[in-house]
């Protein structure tokens, strides 16, 4: 019976082609919308915090927005965060330069620290050494390179030895970190300083003491903002209290004056961000198909008020409300999922589409989820739009409906 | 078989009460061949609406091969349509859209038979009313003639124990009509009742026994 019900639905959705294609479009284009958009904002918001989860969490960003008129010196610091919560800490200063070598040259970000920011960051060196101790005590001409920088102004990767001209000082290249970081120090760049011009291809970059750089720039000379390392991610919580001690007795107890922000507290709230723009978005494409739904429902009178006679000969030979209902109940899911199969199919394409044309890291796929979202929202929005039109159907009186000339 | 007891049918139109059937009697035996005959308006429809279980009565009792009707819900009278009563229209009410054999098989769908059994019956109904050449073919493509041939098929497919005819040649021209005729008596001679509704005197004269309704009161004539 229920196979025989599809059969005449079918048959009745053929019947005017036209029409049901323009129905089912409203469905079509919600269904679409509604994953298309989804699926970008997925895809986005995934690369994005893909390359934050890649800068690990096992670190702590402290700011000092307010120094009391006392601001904290590089001579002190190694004191102030001598606890035995804090693995590694590292002061971090930065500012642009002019480098040149030979007949290269060009503006480089340089970054004032220790030696401890390289074991903080996780930066490996391909050749050479890091920071030292004496360096800063000397405020030693010295400098690390990344491997793109070392390329650009030397040719090869291993640079270590070479001098290079930072705004007139000559600089001795002391190492030269490995490849494999250049990804990681570019997106640093990109979420610290998005100030910063990124329009050439190759990001030069060096890393000097935090010392030197307190004398070569104007702008720098007390700590303002500095990274800290506990032993393992277990112990973050712990590092986190004892710095915070340790700066709120450091700045006469103004938890105003300074902010901590954790690597996993800046993901969580990037998430947050993003699902609430998932869910912006998706209600946006949900309200489409609801009109859709409409559209469905308004068709569907018209059909039953056309039918009538269809109905009433139908009631005449047997039929009941049961089967009347089912009937027109099926017509509208018939319209609905077709349309939403529609849809699921040209979204498929145009995200296909969109991925050949933005063929960088943004990766964009279908979310299953958001796919199988669509078909229970389209299966609902066919039900209840459908079960006002098919009740309305199925109450029909047989000889009213026989007796109708339409 | 069939028995009407004091059945009244009121419309109200406005503030006026309009009897459509005023306590009309009659009785219909099984395997009579009897006609219903009276002007437009004497309420020969709603005779016919209520004996086809389309509509039921206000007043009165009505009683279909022993069971009483206006207990019935909606849901167990499009049942007795289904199962005890075949239509025969005036202007046929076949669905367009559906073919010859499609139509006839319509009300063996609603009873839930099974396919093969489905094709049987069918393909017998057709041959029954000389049609098996043009089953496949739509109403559209069909003469008039043929289209109420079909609509008798899907009658008598499933075995109804009332046959009732509305006018069942009025859109006919009189040869058609006739051959119309002559598959009534048919259905007749194996055993069928039939009950058919006219305003013709002459098509109704054909019955064993005619009906005259006049202003909702039933006036028996035996022919």
């Amino acid at each position: 019976m229920i196979w025989q019900t599809c059969k005449m639905s079918w048959a009745a959705v053929c019947a005017n082609k036209l029409r049901t294609f323009l129905t089912m479009l409203g469905i079509i284009i919600g269904v679409s919308a509604l994953i298309v958009l989804v699926s970008i904002a997925d895809g986005a918001s995934s690369s994005v915090s893909e390359q934050i989860s890649d800068m690990g969490s096992s670190y702590l960003t402290v700011r000092v927005t307010d120094d009391k008129e006392n601001p904290i010196r590089l001579n002190e610091f190694q004191e102030l965060m001598d606890d035995e919560a804090l693995e590694a800490a590292a002061p971090y200063g930065r500012t642009s330069v002019t480098a040149k070598s030979g007949y290269t040259s060009g503006t480089m970000s340089i970054t004032g620290t220790t030696g401890s920011y390289f074991d903080i960051m996780k930066l490996e060196l391909s050749s050479g050494r890091t920071l030292k101790q004496t360096d800063l005590d000397n405020n030693s001409l010295v400098v690390i390179i990344s491997a793109d920088t070392a390329i650009e102004f030397f040719g090869r990767e291993d640079a270590a030895g070479e001098t290079l001209s930072l705004d007139g000082k000559s600089f001795l290249v002391a190492g030269v970190l490995s490849d494999d970081n250049s990804s990681l120090t570019s997106t640093q760049s990109m979420t610290e300083s998005s100030s910063e011009e990124e329009s050439e291809t190759v990001t030069l970059e060096g890393y000097i003491p935090y010392s030197t750089l307190t004398r070569i720039a104007d702008n720098v000379l007390d700590i303002t903002q500095f990274y800290v390392s506990s032993a393992d991610e277990e112990s973050m919580d712990q590092a986190e209290a004892a710095v915070e001690r340790i700066m709120l007795e450091r700045l006469s107890e103004d938890e105003d004056a300074f902010s901590i922000m954790n690597q996993s507290e800046i993901m969580s709230a990037m998430e947050g961000v993003d699902d609430t723009m998932s869910l912006m978005i998706g209600g946006i494409a949900a309200i489409s198909l609801l009109v859709g739904g409409i559209g469905i429902m308004n068709i569907m009178l018209v059909s039953v008020t056309e039918r009538t006679r269809e109905i009433g000969i139908r009631k005449a030979i047997g039929a009941g409300r049961g089967g009347i209902m089912m009937q027109f109940l099926m017509e509208a899911l018939i319209v609905s999922m077709m349309g939403c199969a529609a849809g699921i199919g040209i979204s498929f394409a145009i995200l296909k589409i969109i991925g050949k044309v933005m063929e960088d890291s943004m990766s964009f796929h279908m979310d299953m989820k958001v796919a199988g979202i669509s078909v229970i929202f389209s299966l609902l929005i066919g039900v209840i739009f459908g079960l006002y039109p098919a009740n309305k159907a199925a109450r029909k009186k047989p000889i009213e409906a026989l007796r109708y000339s339409g | 078989m069939i028995e009407l007891k004091e059945i009244s049918k009121i419309y109200t139109i406005g503030d006026e009460t309009v009897y459509a059937l005023d306590h009309a009697s009659m009785s219909i035996q099984e395997g009579e061949f009897v006609s219903i005959i009276g002007p437009s308006g004497s309420g020969k429809s709603t005779m016919m609406n209520i004996i086809g279980c389309l509509d039921v009565a206000d007043e009165g009792e009505y009683i279909l091969d022993g069971i009483s009707i206006e207990q019935y819900s909606e849901r167990e009278l499009a049942r007795i349509r289904n199962h005890k009563l075949g239509f025969i229209f005036q202007n046929f009410n076949l669905l367009p859209r559906l073919t010859a054999e499609e139509n006839v098989e319509l009300p063996l769908l609603y009873q839930g038979v099974k396919a093969a059994e489905r094709k049987e019956r069918v393909r017998k109904a057709l041959e029954k009313v000389e049609l098996s050449h043009r089953m496949h073919h739509r109403p559209t493509e069909l003469s008039g003639g043929q289209q109420q041939r079909v609509a008798i098929a899907r009658a008598l497919v499933t075995k109804p124990s009332l046959f009732l005819a509305d006018e069942p040649t009025g859109n006919l021209d009189s040869r058609t009509g006739q051959e119309i005729m002559c598959l009534f008596h048919e259905l007749h001679e194996v055993g069928n009742t039939i009950v058919l509704i006219t305003h013709d005197n002459g098509v109704a004269q054909e019955a064993e026994r005619m009906i005259r309704i006049r202003d909702g009161h039933v006036d028996e004539v035996t022919a």
